[in-house]
């Protein structure tokens, strides 16, 4: 196990080297750069306040020299400046890392804990009301783009129920501390979360539905029917464990996505965190600080490809994890 | 609650009873002011960056010598009184005695004097404005004196606290000033302190109990929102969440419906310093645009007031030509252009036009200006010219503009009140360079028109200046260089209970000095 884990990570090492090069080329493949963007914003500049911008952006090094300097910080874990936000990107990314994880595992847990279990349910129903409901709407989530679901959602349960805030991370300027905080964080969070996880949860009811039903018609099951245990255990020991396999790679894929994947809920939402980040530095061609989240969220998608094939094993023992 | 029945129904009685009841309302202090910033600046420094929304907020951080209110009259900033000397050529200014930094340190002559070095270093438009300049002294430290090499006719109109906003001496005097630790917290002298920027979320400013004018500010403190998606900040004013939309702020589409809920007040004012201006860029270097009965032809083919009524719901003035209505030497007489295609179309034949594919880039700046484009294309269409949409973002359209490498493309700029700051720029011959897209980008030169904005430049006295731009107004209309569009209006959508928020020529951008809210 420990080996396995060790030839990954190298393994793990050289992909991560190969997705910094290959962005770095990609984002200049882009057209203008950050200097152009700035002087763009500032409605004015000639041509020594462009040439200022990119030396101070270090933009005036020929390409080879700015490739070599950012391979050798990441190698020392140096995430580089981010010129246009005047701070260290790392302090950045630490400063919007909390949000995102706290929205995109809230979505994680919401989507897997009721996704499995709906699925299930529809599963033991098959063909009955209930299925029929939860595939229905499982359906819909399914197919409804996010942005769409977002903006209803703040239409009803903001603009006309008033329930819930329609954006942000908490309420400004409250002064709430403590426990006050942190449910009015939860507060805040009810409504991102729930959007962004119900797309997840449809492809989990779906997956887990169809493949607890394959499953089921399996000879082991027949035999622990035999075996005369009850209904209860054979569905949690004998079927869903084993029909779980897929929902466990697609978890994985899942869980890959919750530095980067939460952009366009971040945004609906004025969320505080990395996709936003992202997402702006791309419109401002800010290299270093895009550079630095691909990074971080591809480190991200490595670890949790690592964990999923690590679970797999648990999951099923039969399972031996390719070296 | 009866308190607000009544002054609602004393409102009602129209404008009148409005204005004899306004001033005998006791203006309260103290009170929360919640609005939205859109996009989130990169920074506050105001010498360092210039974009709009770091205008927006940090003009109430910073000053400058001199506001102007809405006919762009010098009012008292941190100068009390100034004065020019008869040749033009010296301006000596007094400066307030008891302003102070937001550290505590006094303001003196001698921050005027560094920052106007600084400003030389760091900010583009000010280093222009300031070209000009041969001497600053400061006789003593509330006296500054400017010695012009010539004189320059705008010379009263830079010092606003976007394009001369003052630096403290003793923060950044022999200190890198890029990597200088304030920037990230400002200190000004304005009405307003920094206090926190939780990035992504929200920016708070604090009232500064030491300002310089007695009783101001009022407000005790701001937060700036920060909300990305233009209908999520429709909602956000909707649910009362905040109470001020700036211009520019929410989609066009979405004012006509914010406006008009209850308890909302709208003003197109507060943009006059400014007079942004669109219009389209024509290459007149290459293609089609090139020749002058072909630009004349885009000219009467596109229908300017369908624009305003339907792109940009009514707001907004069509323009005359290359200067703003709220620019000095503006002439209304020299409307030239309708919508006329039938002209157009015979203009276009006249230019030996052969239906080559002429690339439009629109402005990407949102909905408004995508669905603009589509009625251009449509206009320009009809009267036969083939034209391709080029889909950008925002560093792409600098790109493309700034290396000329478009046909027609949309843009607007900030005129800042006179044709010497914010529109011969635009048009003279020695402006024509690659590398930024708010020049002479279109490559208009004609020794004739650089002769007469040099000439209005220094010229003295306003009915000399007018003359003079009256004449160089003519030339460009009949060239047309670039096809003027509207005048664009920004409104600022505020609960009514905020008051005096806009007050100045400069309106939100140094608003909240004055700014109360009514309970």
């Amino acid at each position: 196990m420990i080996g396995f884990v060790a030839g990954r990570v190298g393994k793990g090492i050289v992909v991560l080297l190969a997705i910094v090069v290959l962005n770095f080329f990609l984002i200049r493949l882009a057209p203008g750069d950050p200097a152009l963007v700035m002087a763009g914003e500032a409605g004015a500049g000639d041509e020594l306040f462009v040439a200022q911008l990119r030396e101070k952006f270090g933009l005036d090094q020929p390409l080879p020299n700015q490739l070599a300097l950012y391979v050798r910080n990441i190698a020392s874990l140096d995430l580089g400046y981010s010129v246009r936000q005047q701070m260290p990107v790392a302090t950045l990314i630490a400063d919007r890392l909390p949000a995102t994880l706290l929205l995109t595992g809230s979505a994680f847990a919401i989507s897997l804990v009721l996704g499995v279990t709906l699925g299930a349910l529809a599963a033991r129903r098959a063909g009955r009301a209930a299925d029929t409901a939860i595939t229905g709407l499982a359906l819909l989530f399914y197919a409804t783009p996010l942005f769409w679901v977002s903006l209803m959602a703040i239409i009803v349960f903001s603009v006309r129920l008033e329930w819930l805030p329609s954006f942000g991370f908490e309420s400004v300027g409250a002064g709430h501390a403590g426990l006050a905080r942190a449910a009015d964080i939860a507060h805040h969070l009810i409504l991102p979360a729930m959007t962004l996880g119900l797309f997840f949860m449809a492809v989990y009811v779906r997956m887990t539905r169809a493949s607890m039903l394959e499953v089921a018609g399996q000879d082991f099951v027949k035999t622990a029917r035999a075996k005369g245990l009850g209904d209860r255990t054979i569905q949690r020991r004998h079927v869903l464990r084993n029909a779980l396999l897929p929902v466990v790679t697609l978890a994985g894929l899942q869980a890959g996505t919750l530095v980067g994947g939460a952009i366009l809920t971040e945004t609906v939402f004025a969320w505080p965190g990395i996709g936003r980040l992202m997402y702006e530095a791309l419109l401002q061609r800010d290299y270093n600080l895009l550079l630095g989240v691909f990074v971080v969220s591809s480190a991200m998608v490595l670890v949790f490809n690592l964990v999923t094939d690590v679970l797999y094993r648990v999951v099923d023992p039969r399972i031996e994890a390719a070296r | 609650m009866l308190k607000r029945t009544l002054i609602g129904s004393v409102f009602s009685l129209g404008l009148i009873g409005a204005a004899l009841v306004q001033p005998a309302l006791a203006q309260t202090a103290g009170g929360v002011a919640n609005a939205v910033i859109q996009p989130e600046p990169p920074g506050l420094m105001l010498g360092m960056v210039q974009n709009g929304p770091t205008q927006m907020v940090a003009g109430n951080i910073y000053e400058g010598l001199l506001r102007y209110d809405e006919a762009l009259k010098p009012l008292p900033g941190l100068a009390e009184s100034w004065e020019m000397s008869p040749d033009g050529k010296t301006y000596t200014f007094k400066l307030v005695g008891n302003a102070t930094w937001h550290d505590g340190k006094p303001f003196s002559a001698a921050d005027v004097l560094f920052s106007v070095d600084f400003l030389k270093q760091t900010h583009a438009r000010a280093r222009g404005n300031l070209a000009k300049v041969a001497s600053v002294t400061a006789p003593d430290p509330r006296t500054v004196v400017f010695t012009l090499s010539e004189p320059f006719g705008p010379f009263l109109g830079i010092f606003e606290v976007g394009s001369l906003p003052m630096i403290p001496k003793h923060v950044y005097e022999g200190t890198d000033y890029k990597t200088n630790p304030a920037n990230n917290t400002p200190i000004g002298t304005g009405p307003f302190m920094f206090k926190e920027w939780k990035k992504g979320s929200f920016i708070r400013l604090v009232k500064n109990p030491n300002y310089h004018v007695a009783g101001k500010p009022l407000l005790d403190e701001i937060y700036w929102h920060v909300i990305p998606d233009a209908a999520a900040r429709a909602v956000a004013f909707e649910t009362g969440k905040v109470d001020i939309l700036p211009g520019g702020s929410v989609e066009n589409f979405d004012v006509p419906r914010l406006s008009k809920a209850k308890g909302a007040c709208m003003t197109t004012k507060g943009w006059e310093f400014f007079g942004p201006l669109s219009w389209l860029w024509l290459n007149n270097r290459q293609g089609p645009t090139a020749n002058k009965a072909f630009r004349q032809a885009v000219m009467y083919a596109l229908d300017r007031d369908f624009a305003r009524d339907v792109v940009w719901n009514g707001l907004g003035k069509v323009a005359v030509g290359p200067s703003s209505s709220s620019t000095r030497y503006y002439n209304a007489k020299l409307a030239k252009y309708s919508f006329d295609p039938a002209k157009a179309k015979a203009l276009v034949k006249e230019s030996g036009y052969k239906g080559e594919t002429v690339r439009l880039l629109p402005l990407p700046y949102g909905e408004t200006w995508q669905r603009w484009a589509e009625a251009v294309k449509q206009n320009l269409e009809d009267v036969g010219i083939k034209v391709e949409l080029v889909a950008t973002d925002v560093p792409g359209w600098n790109q493309k503009t700034s290396e000329w490498d478009y046909d027609i493309a949309f843009s607007y700029l900030y005129q800042y009140g006179d044709p010497a700051l914010g529109v011969a720029r635009n048009y003279v011959s020695s402006q024509i360079s690659k590398g930024s897209p708010f020049n002479n980008v279109e490559g208009y030169s004609n020794p004739a028109v650089d002769k007469d904005f040099a000439e209005g430049a220094v010229a003295v006295g306003d009915a000399k200046r007018q003359e003079i731009y009256d004449r160089v107004q003519k030339t460009l209309i009949d060239d047309v260089p670039i096809a003027w569009l509207l005048e664009l209006e920004f409104p600022t959508i505020t609960r009514c209970k905020v008051k005096n928020l806009v007050t100045t020529g400069i309106g939100v951008n140094d608003g909240f000095r004055d700014a109360w809210i009514e309970r």
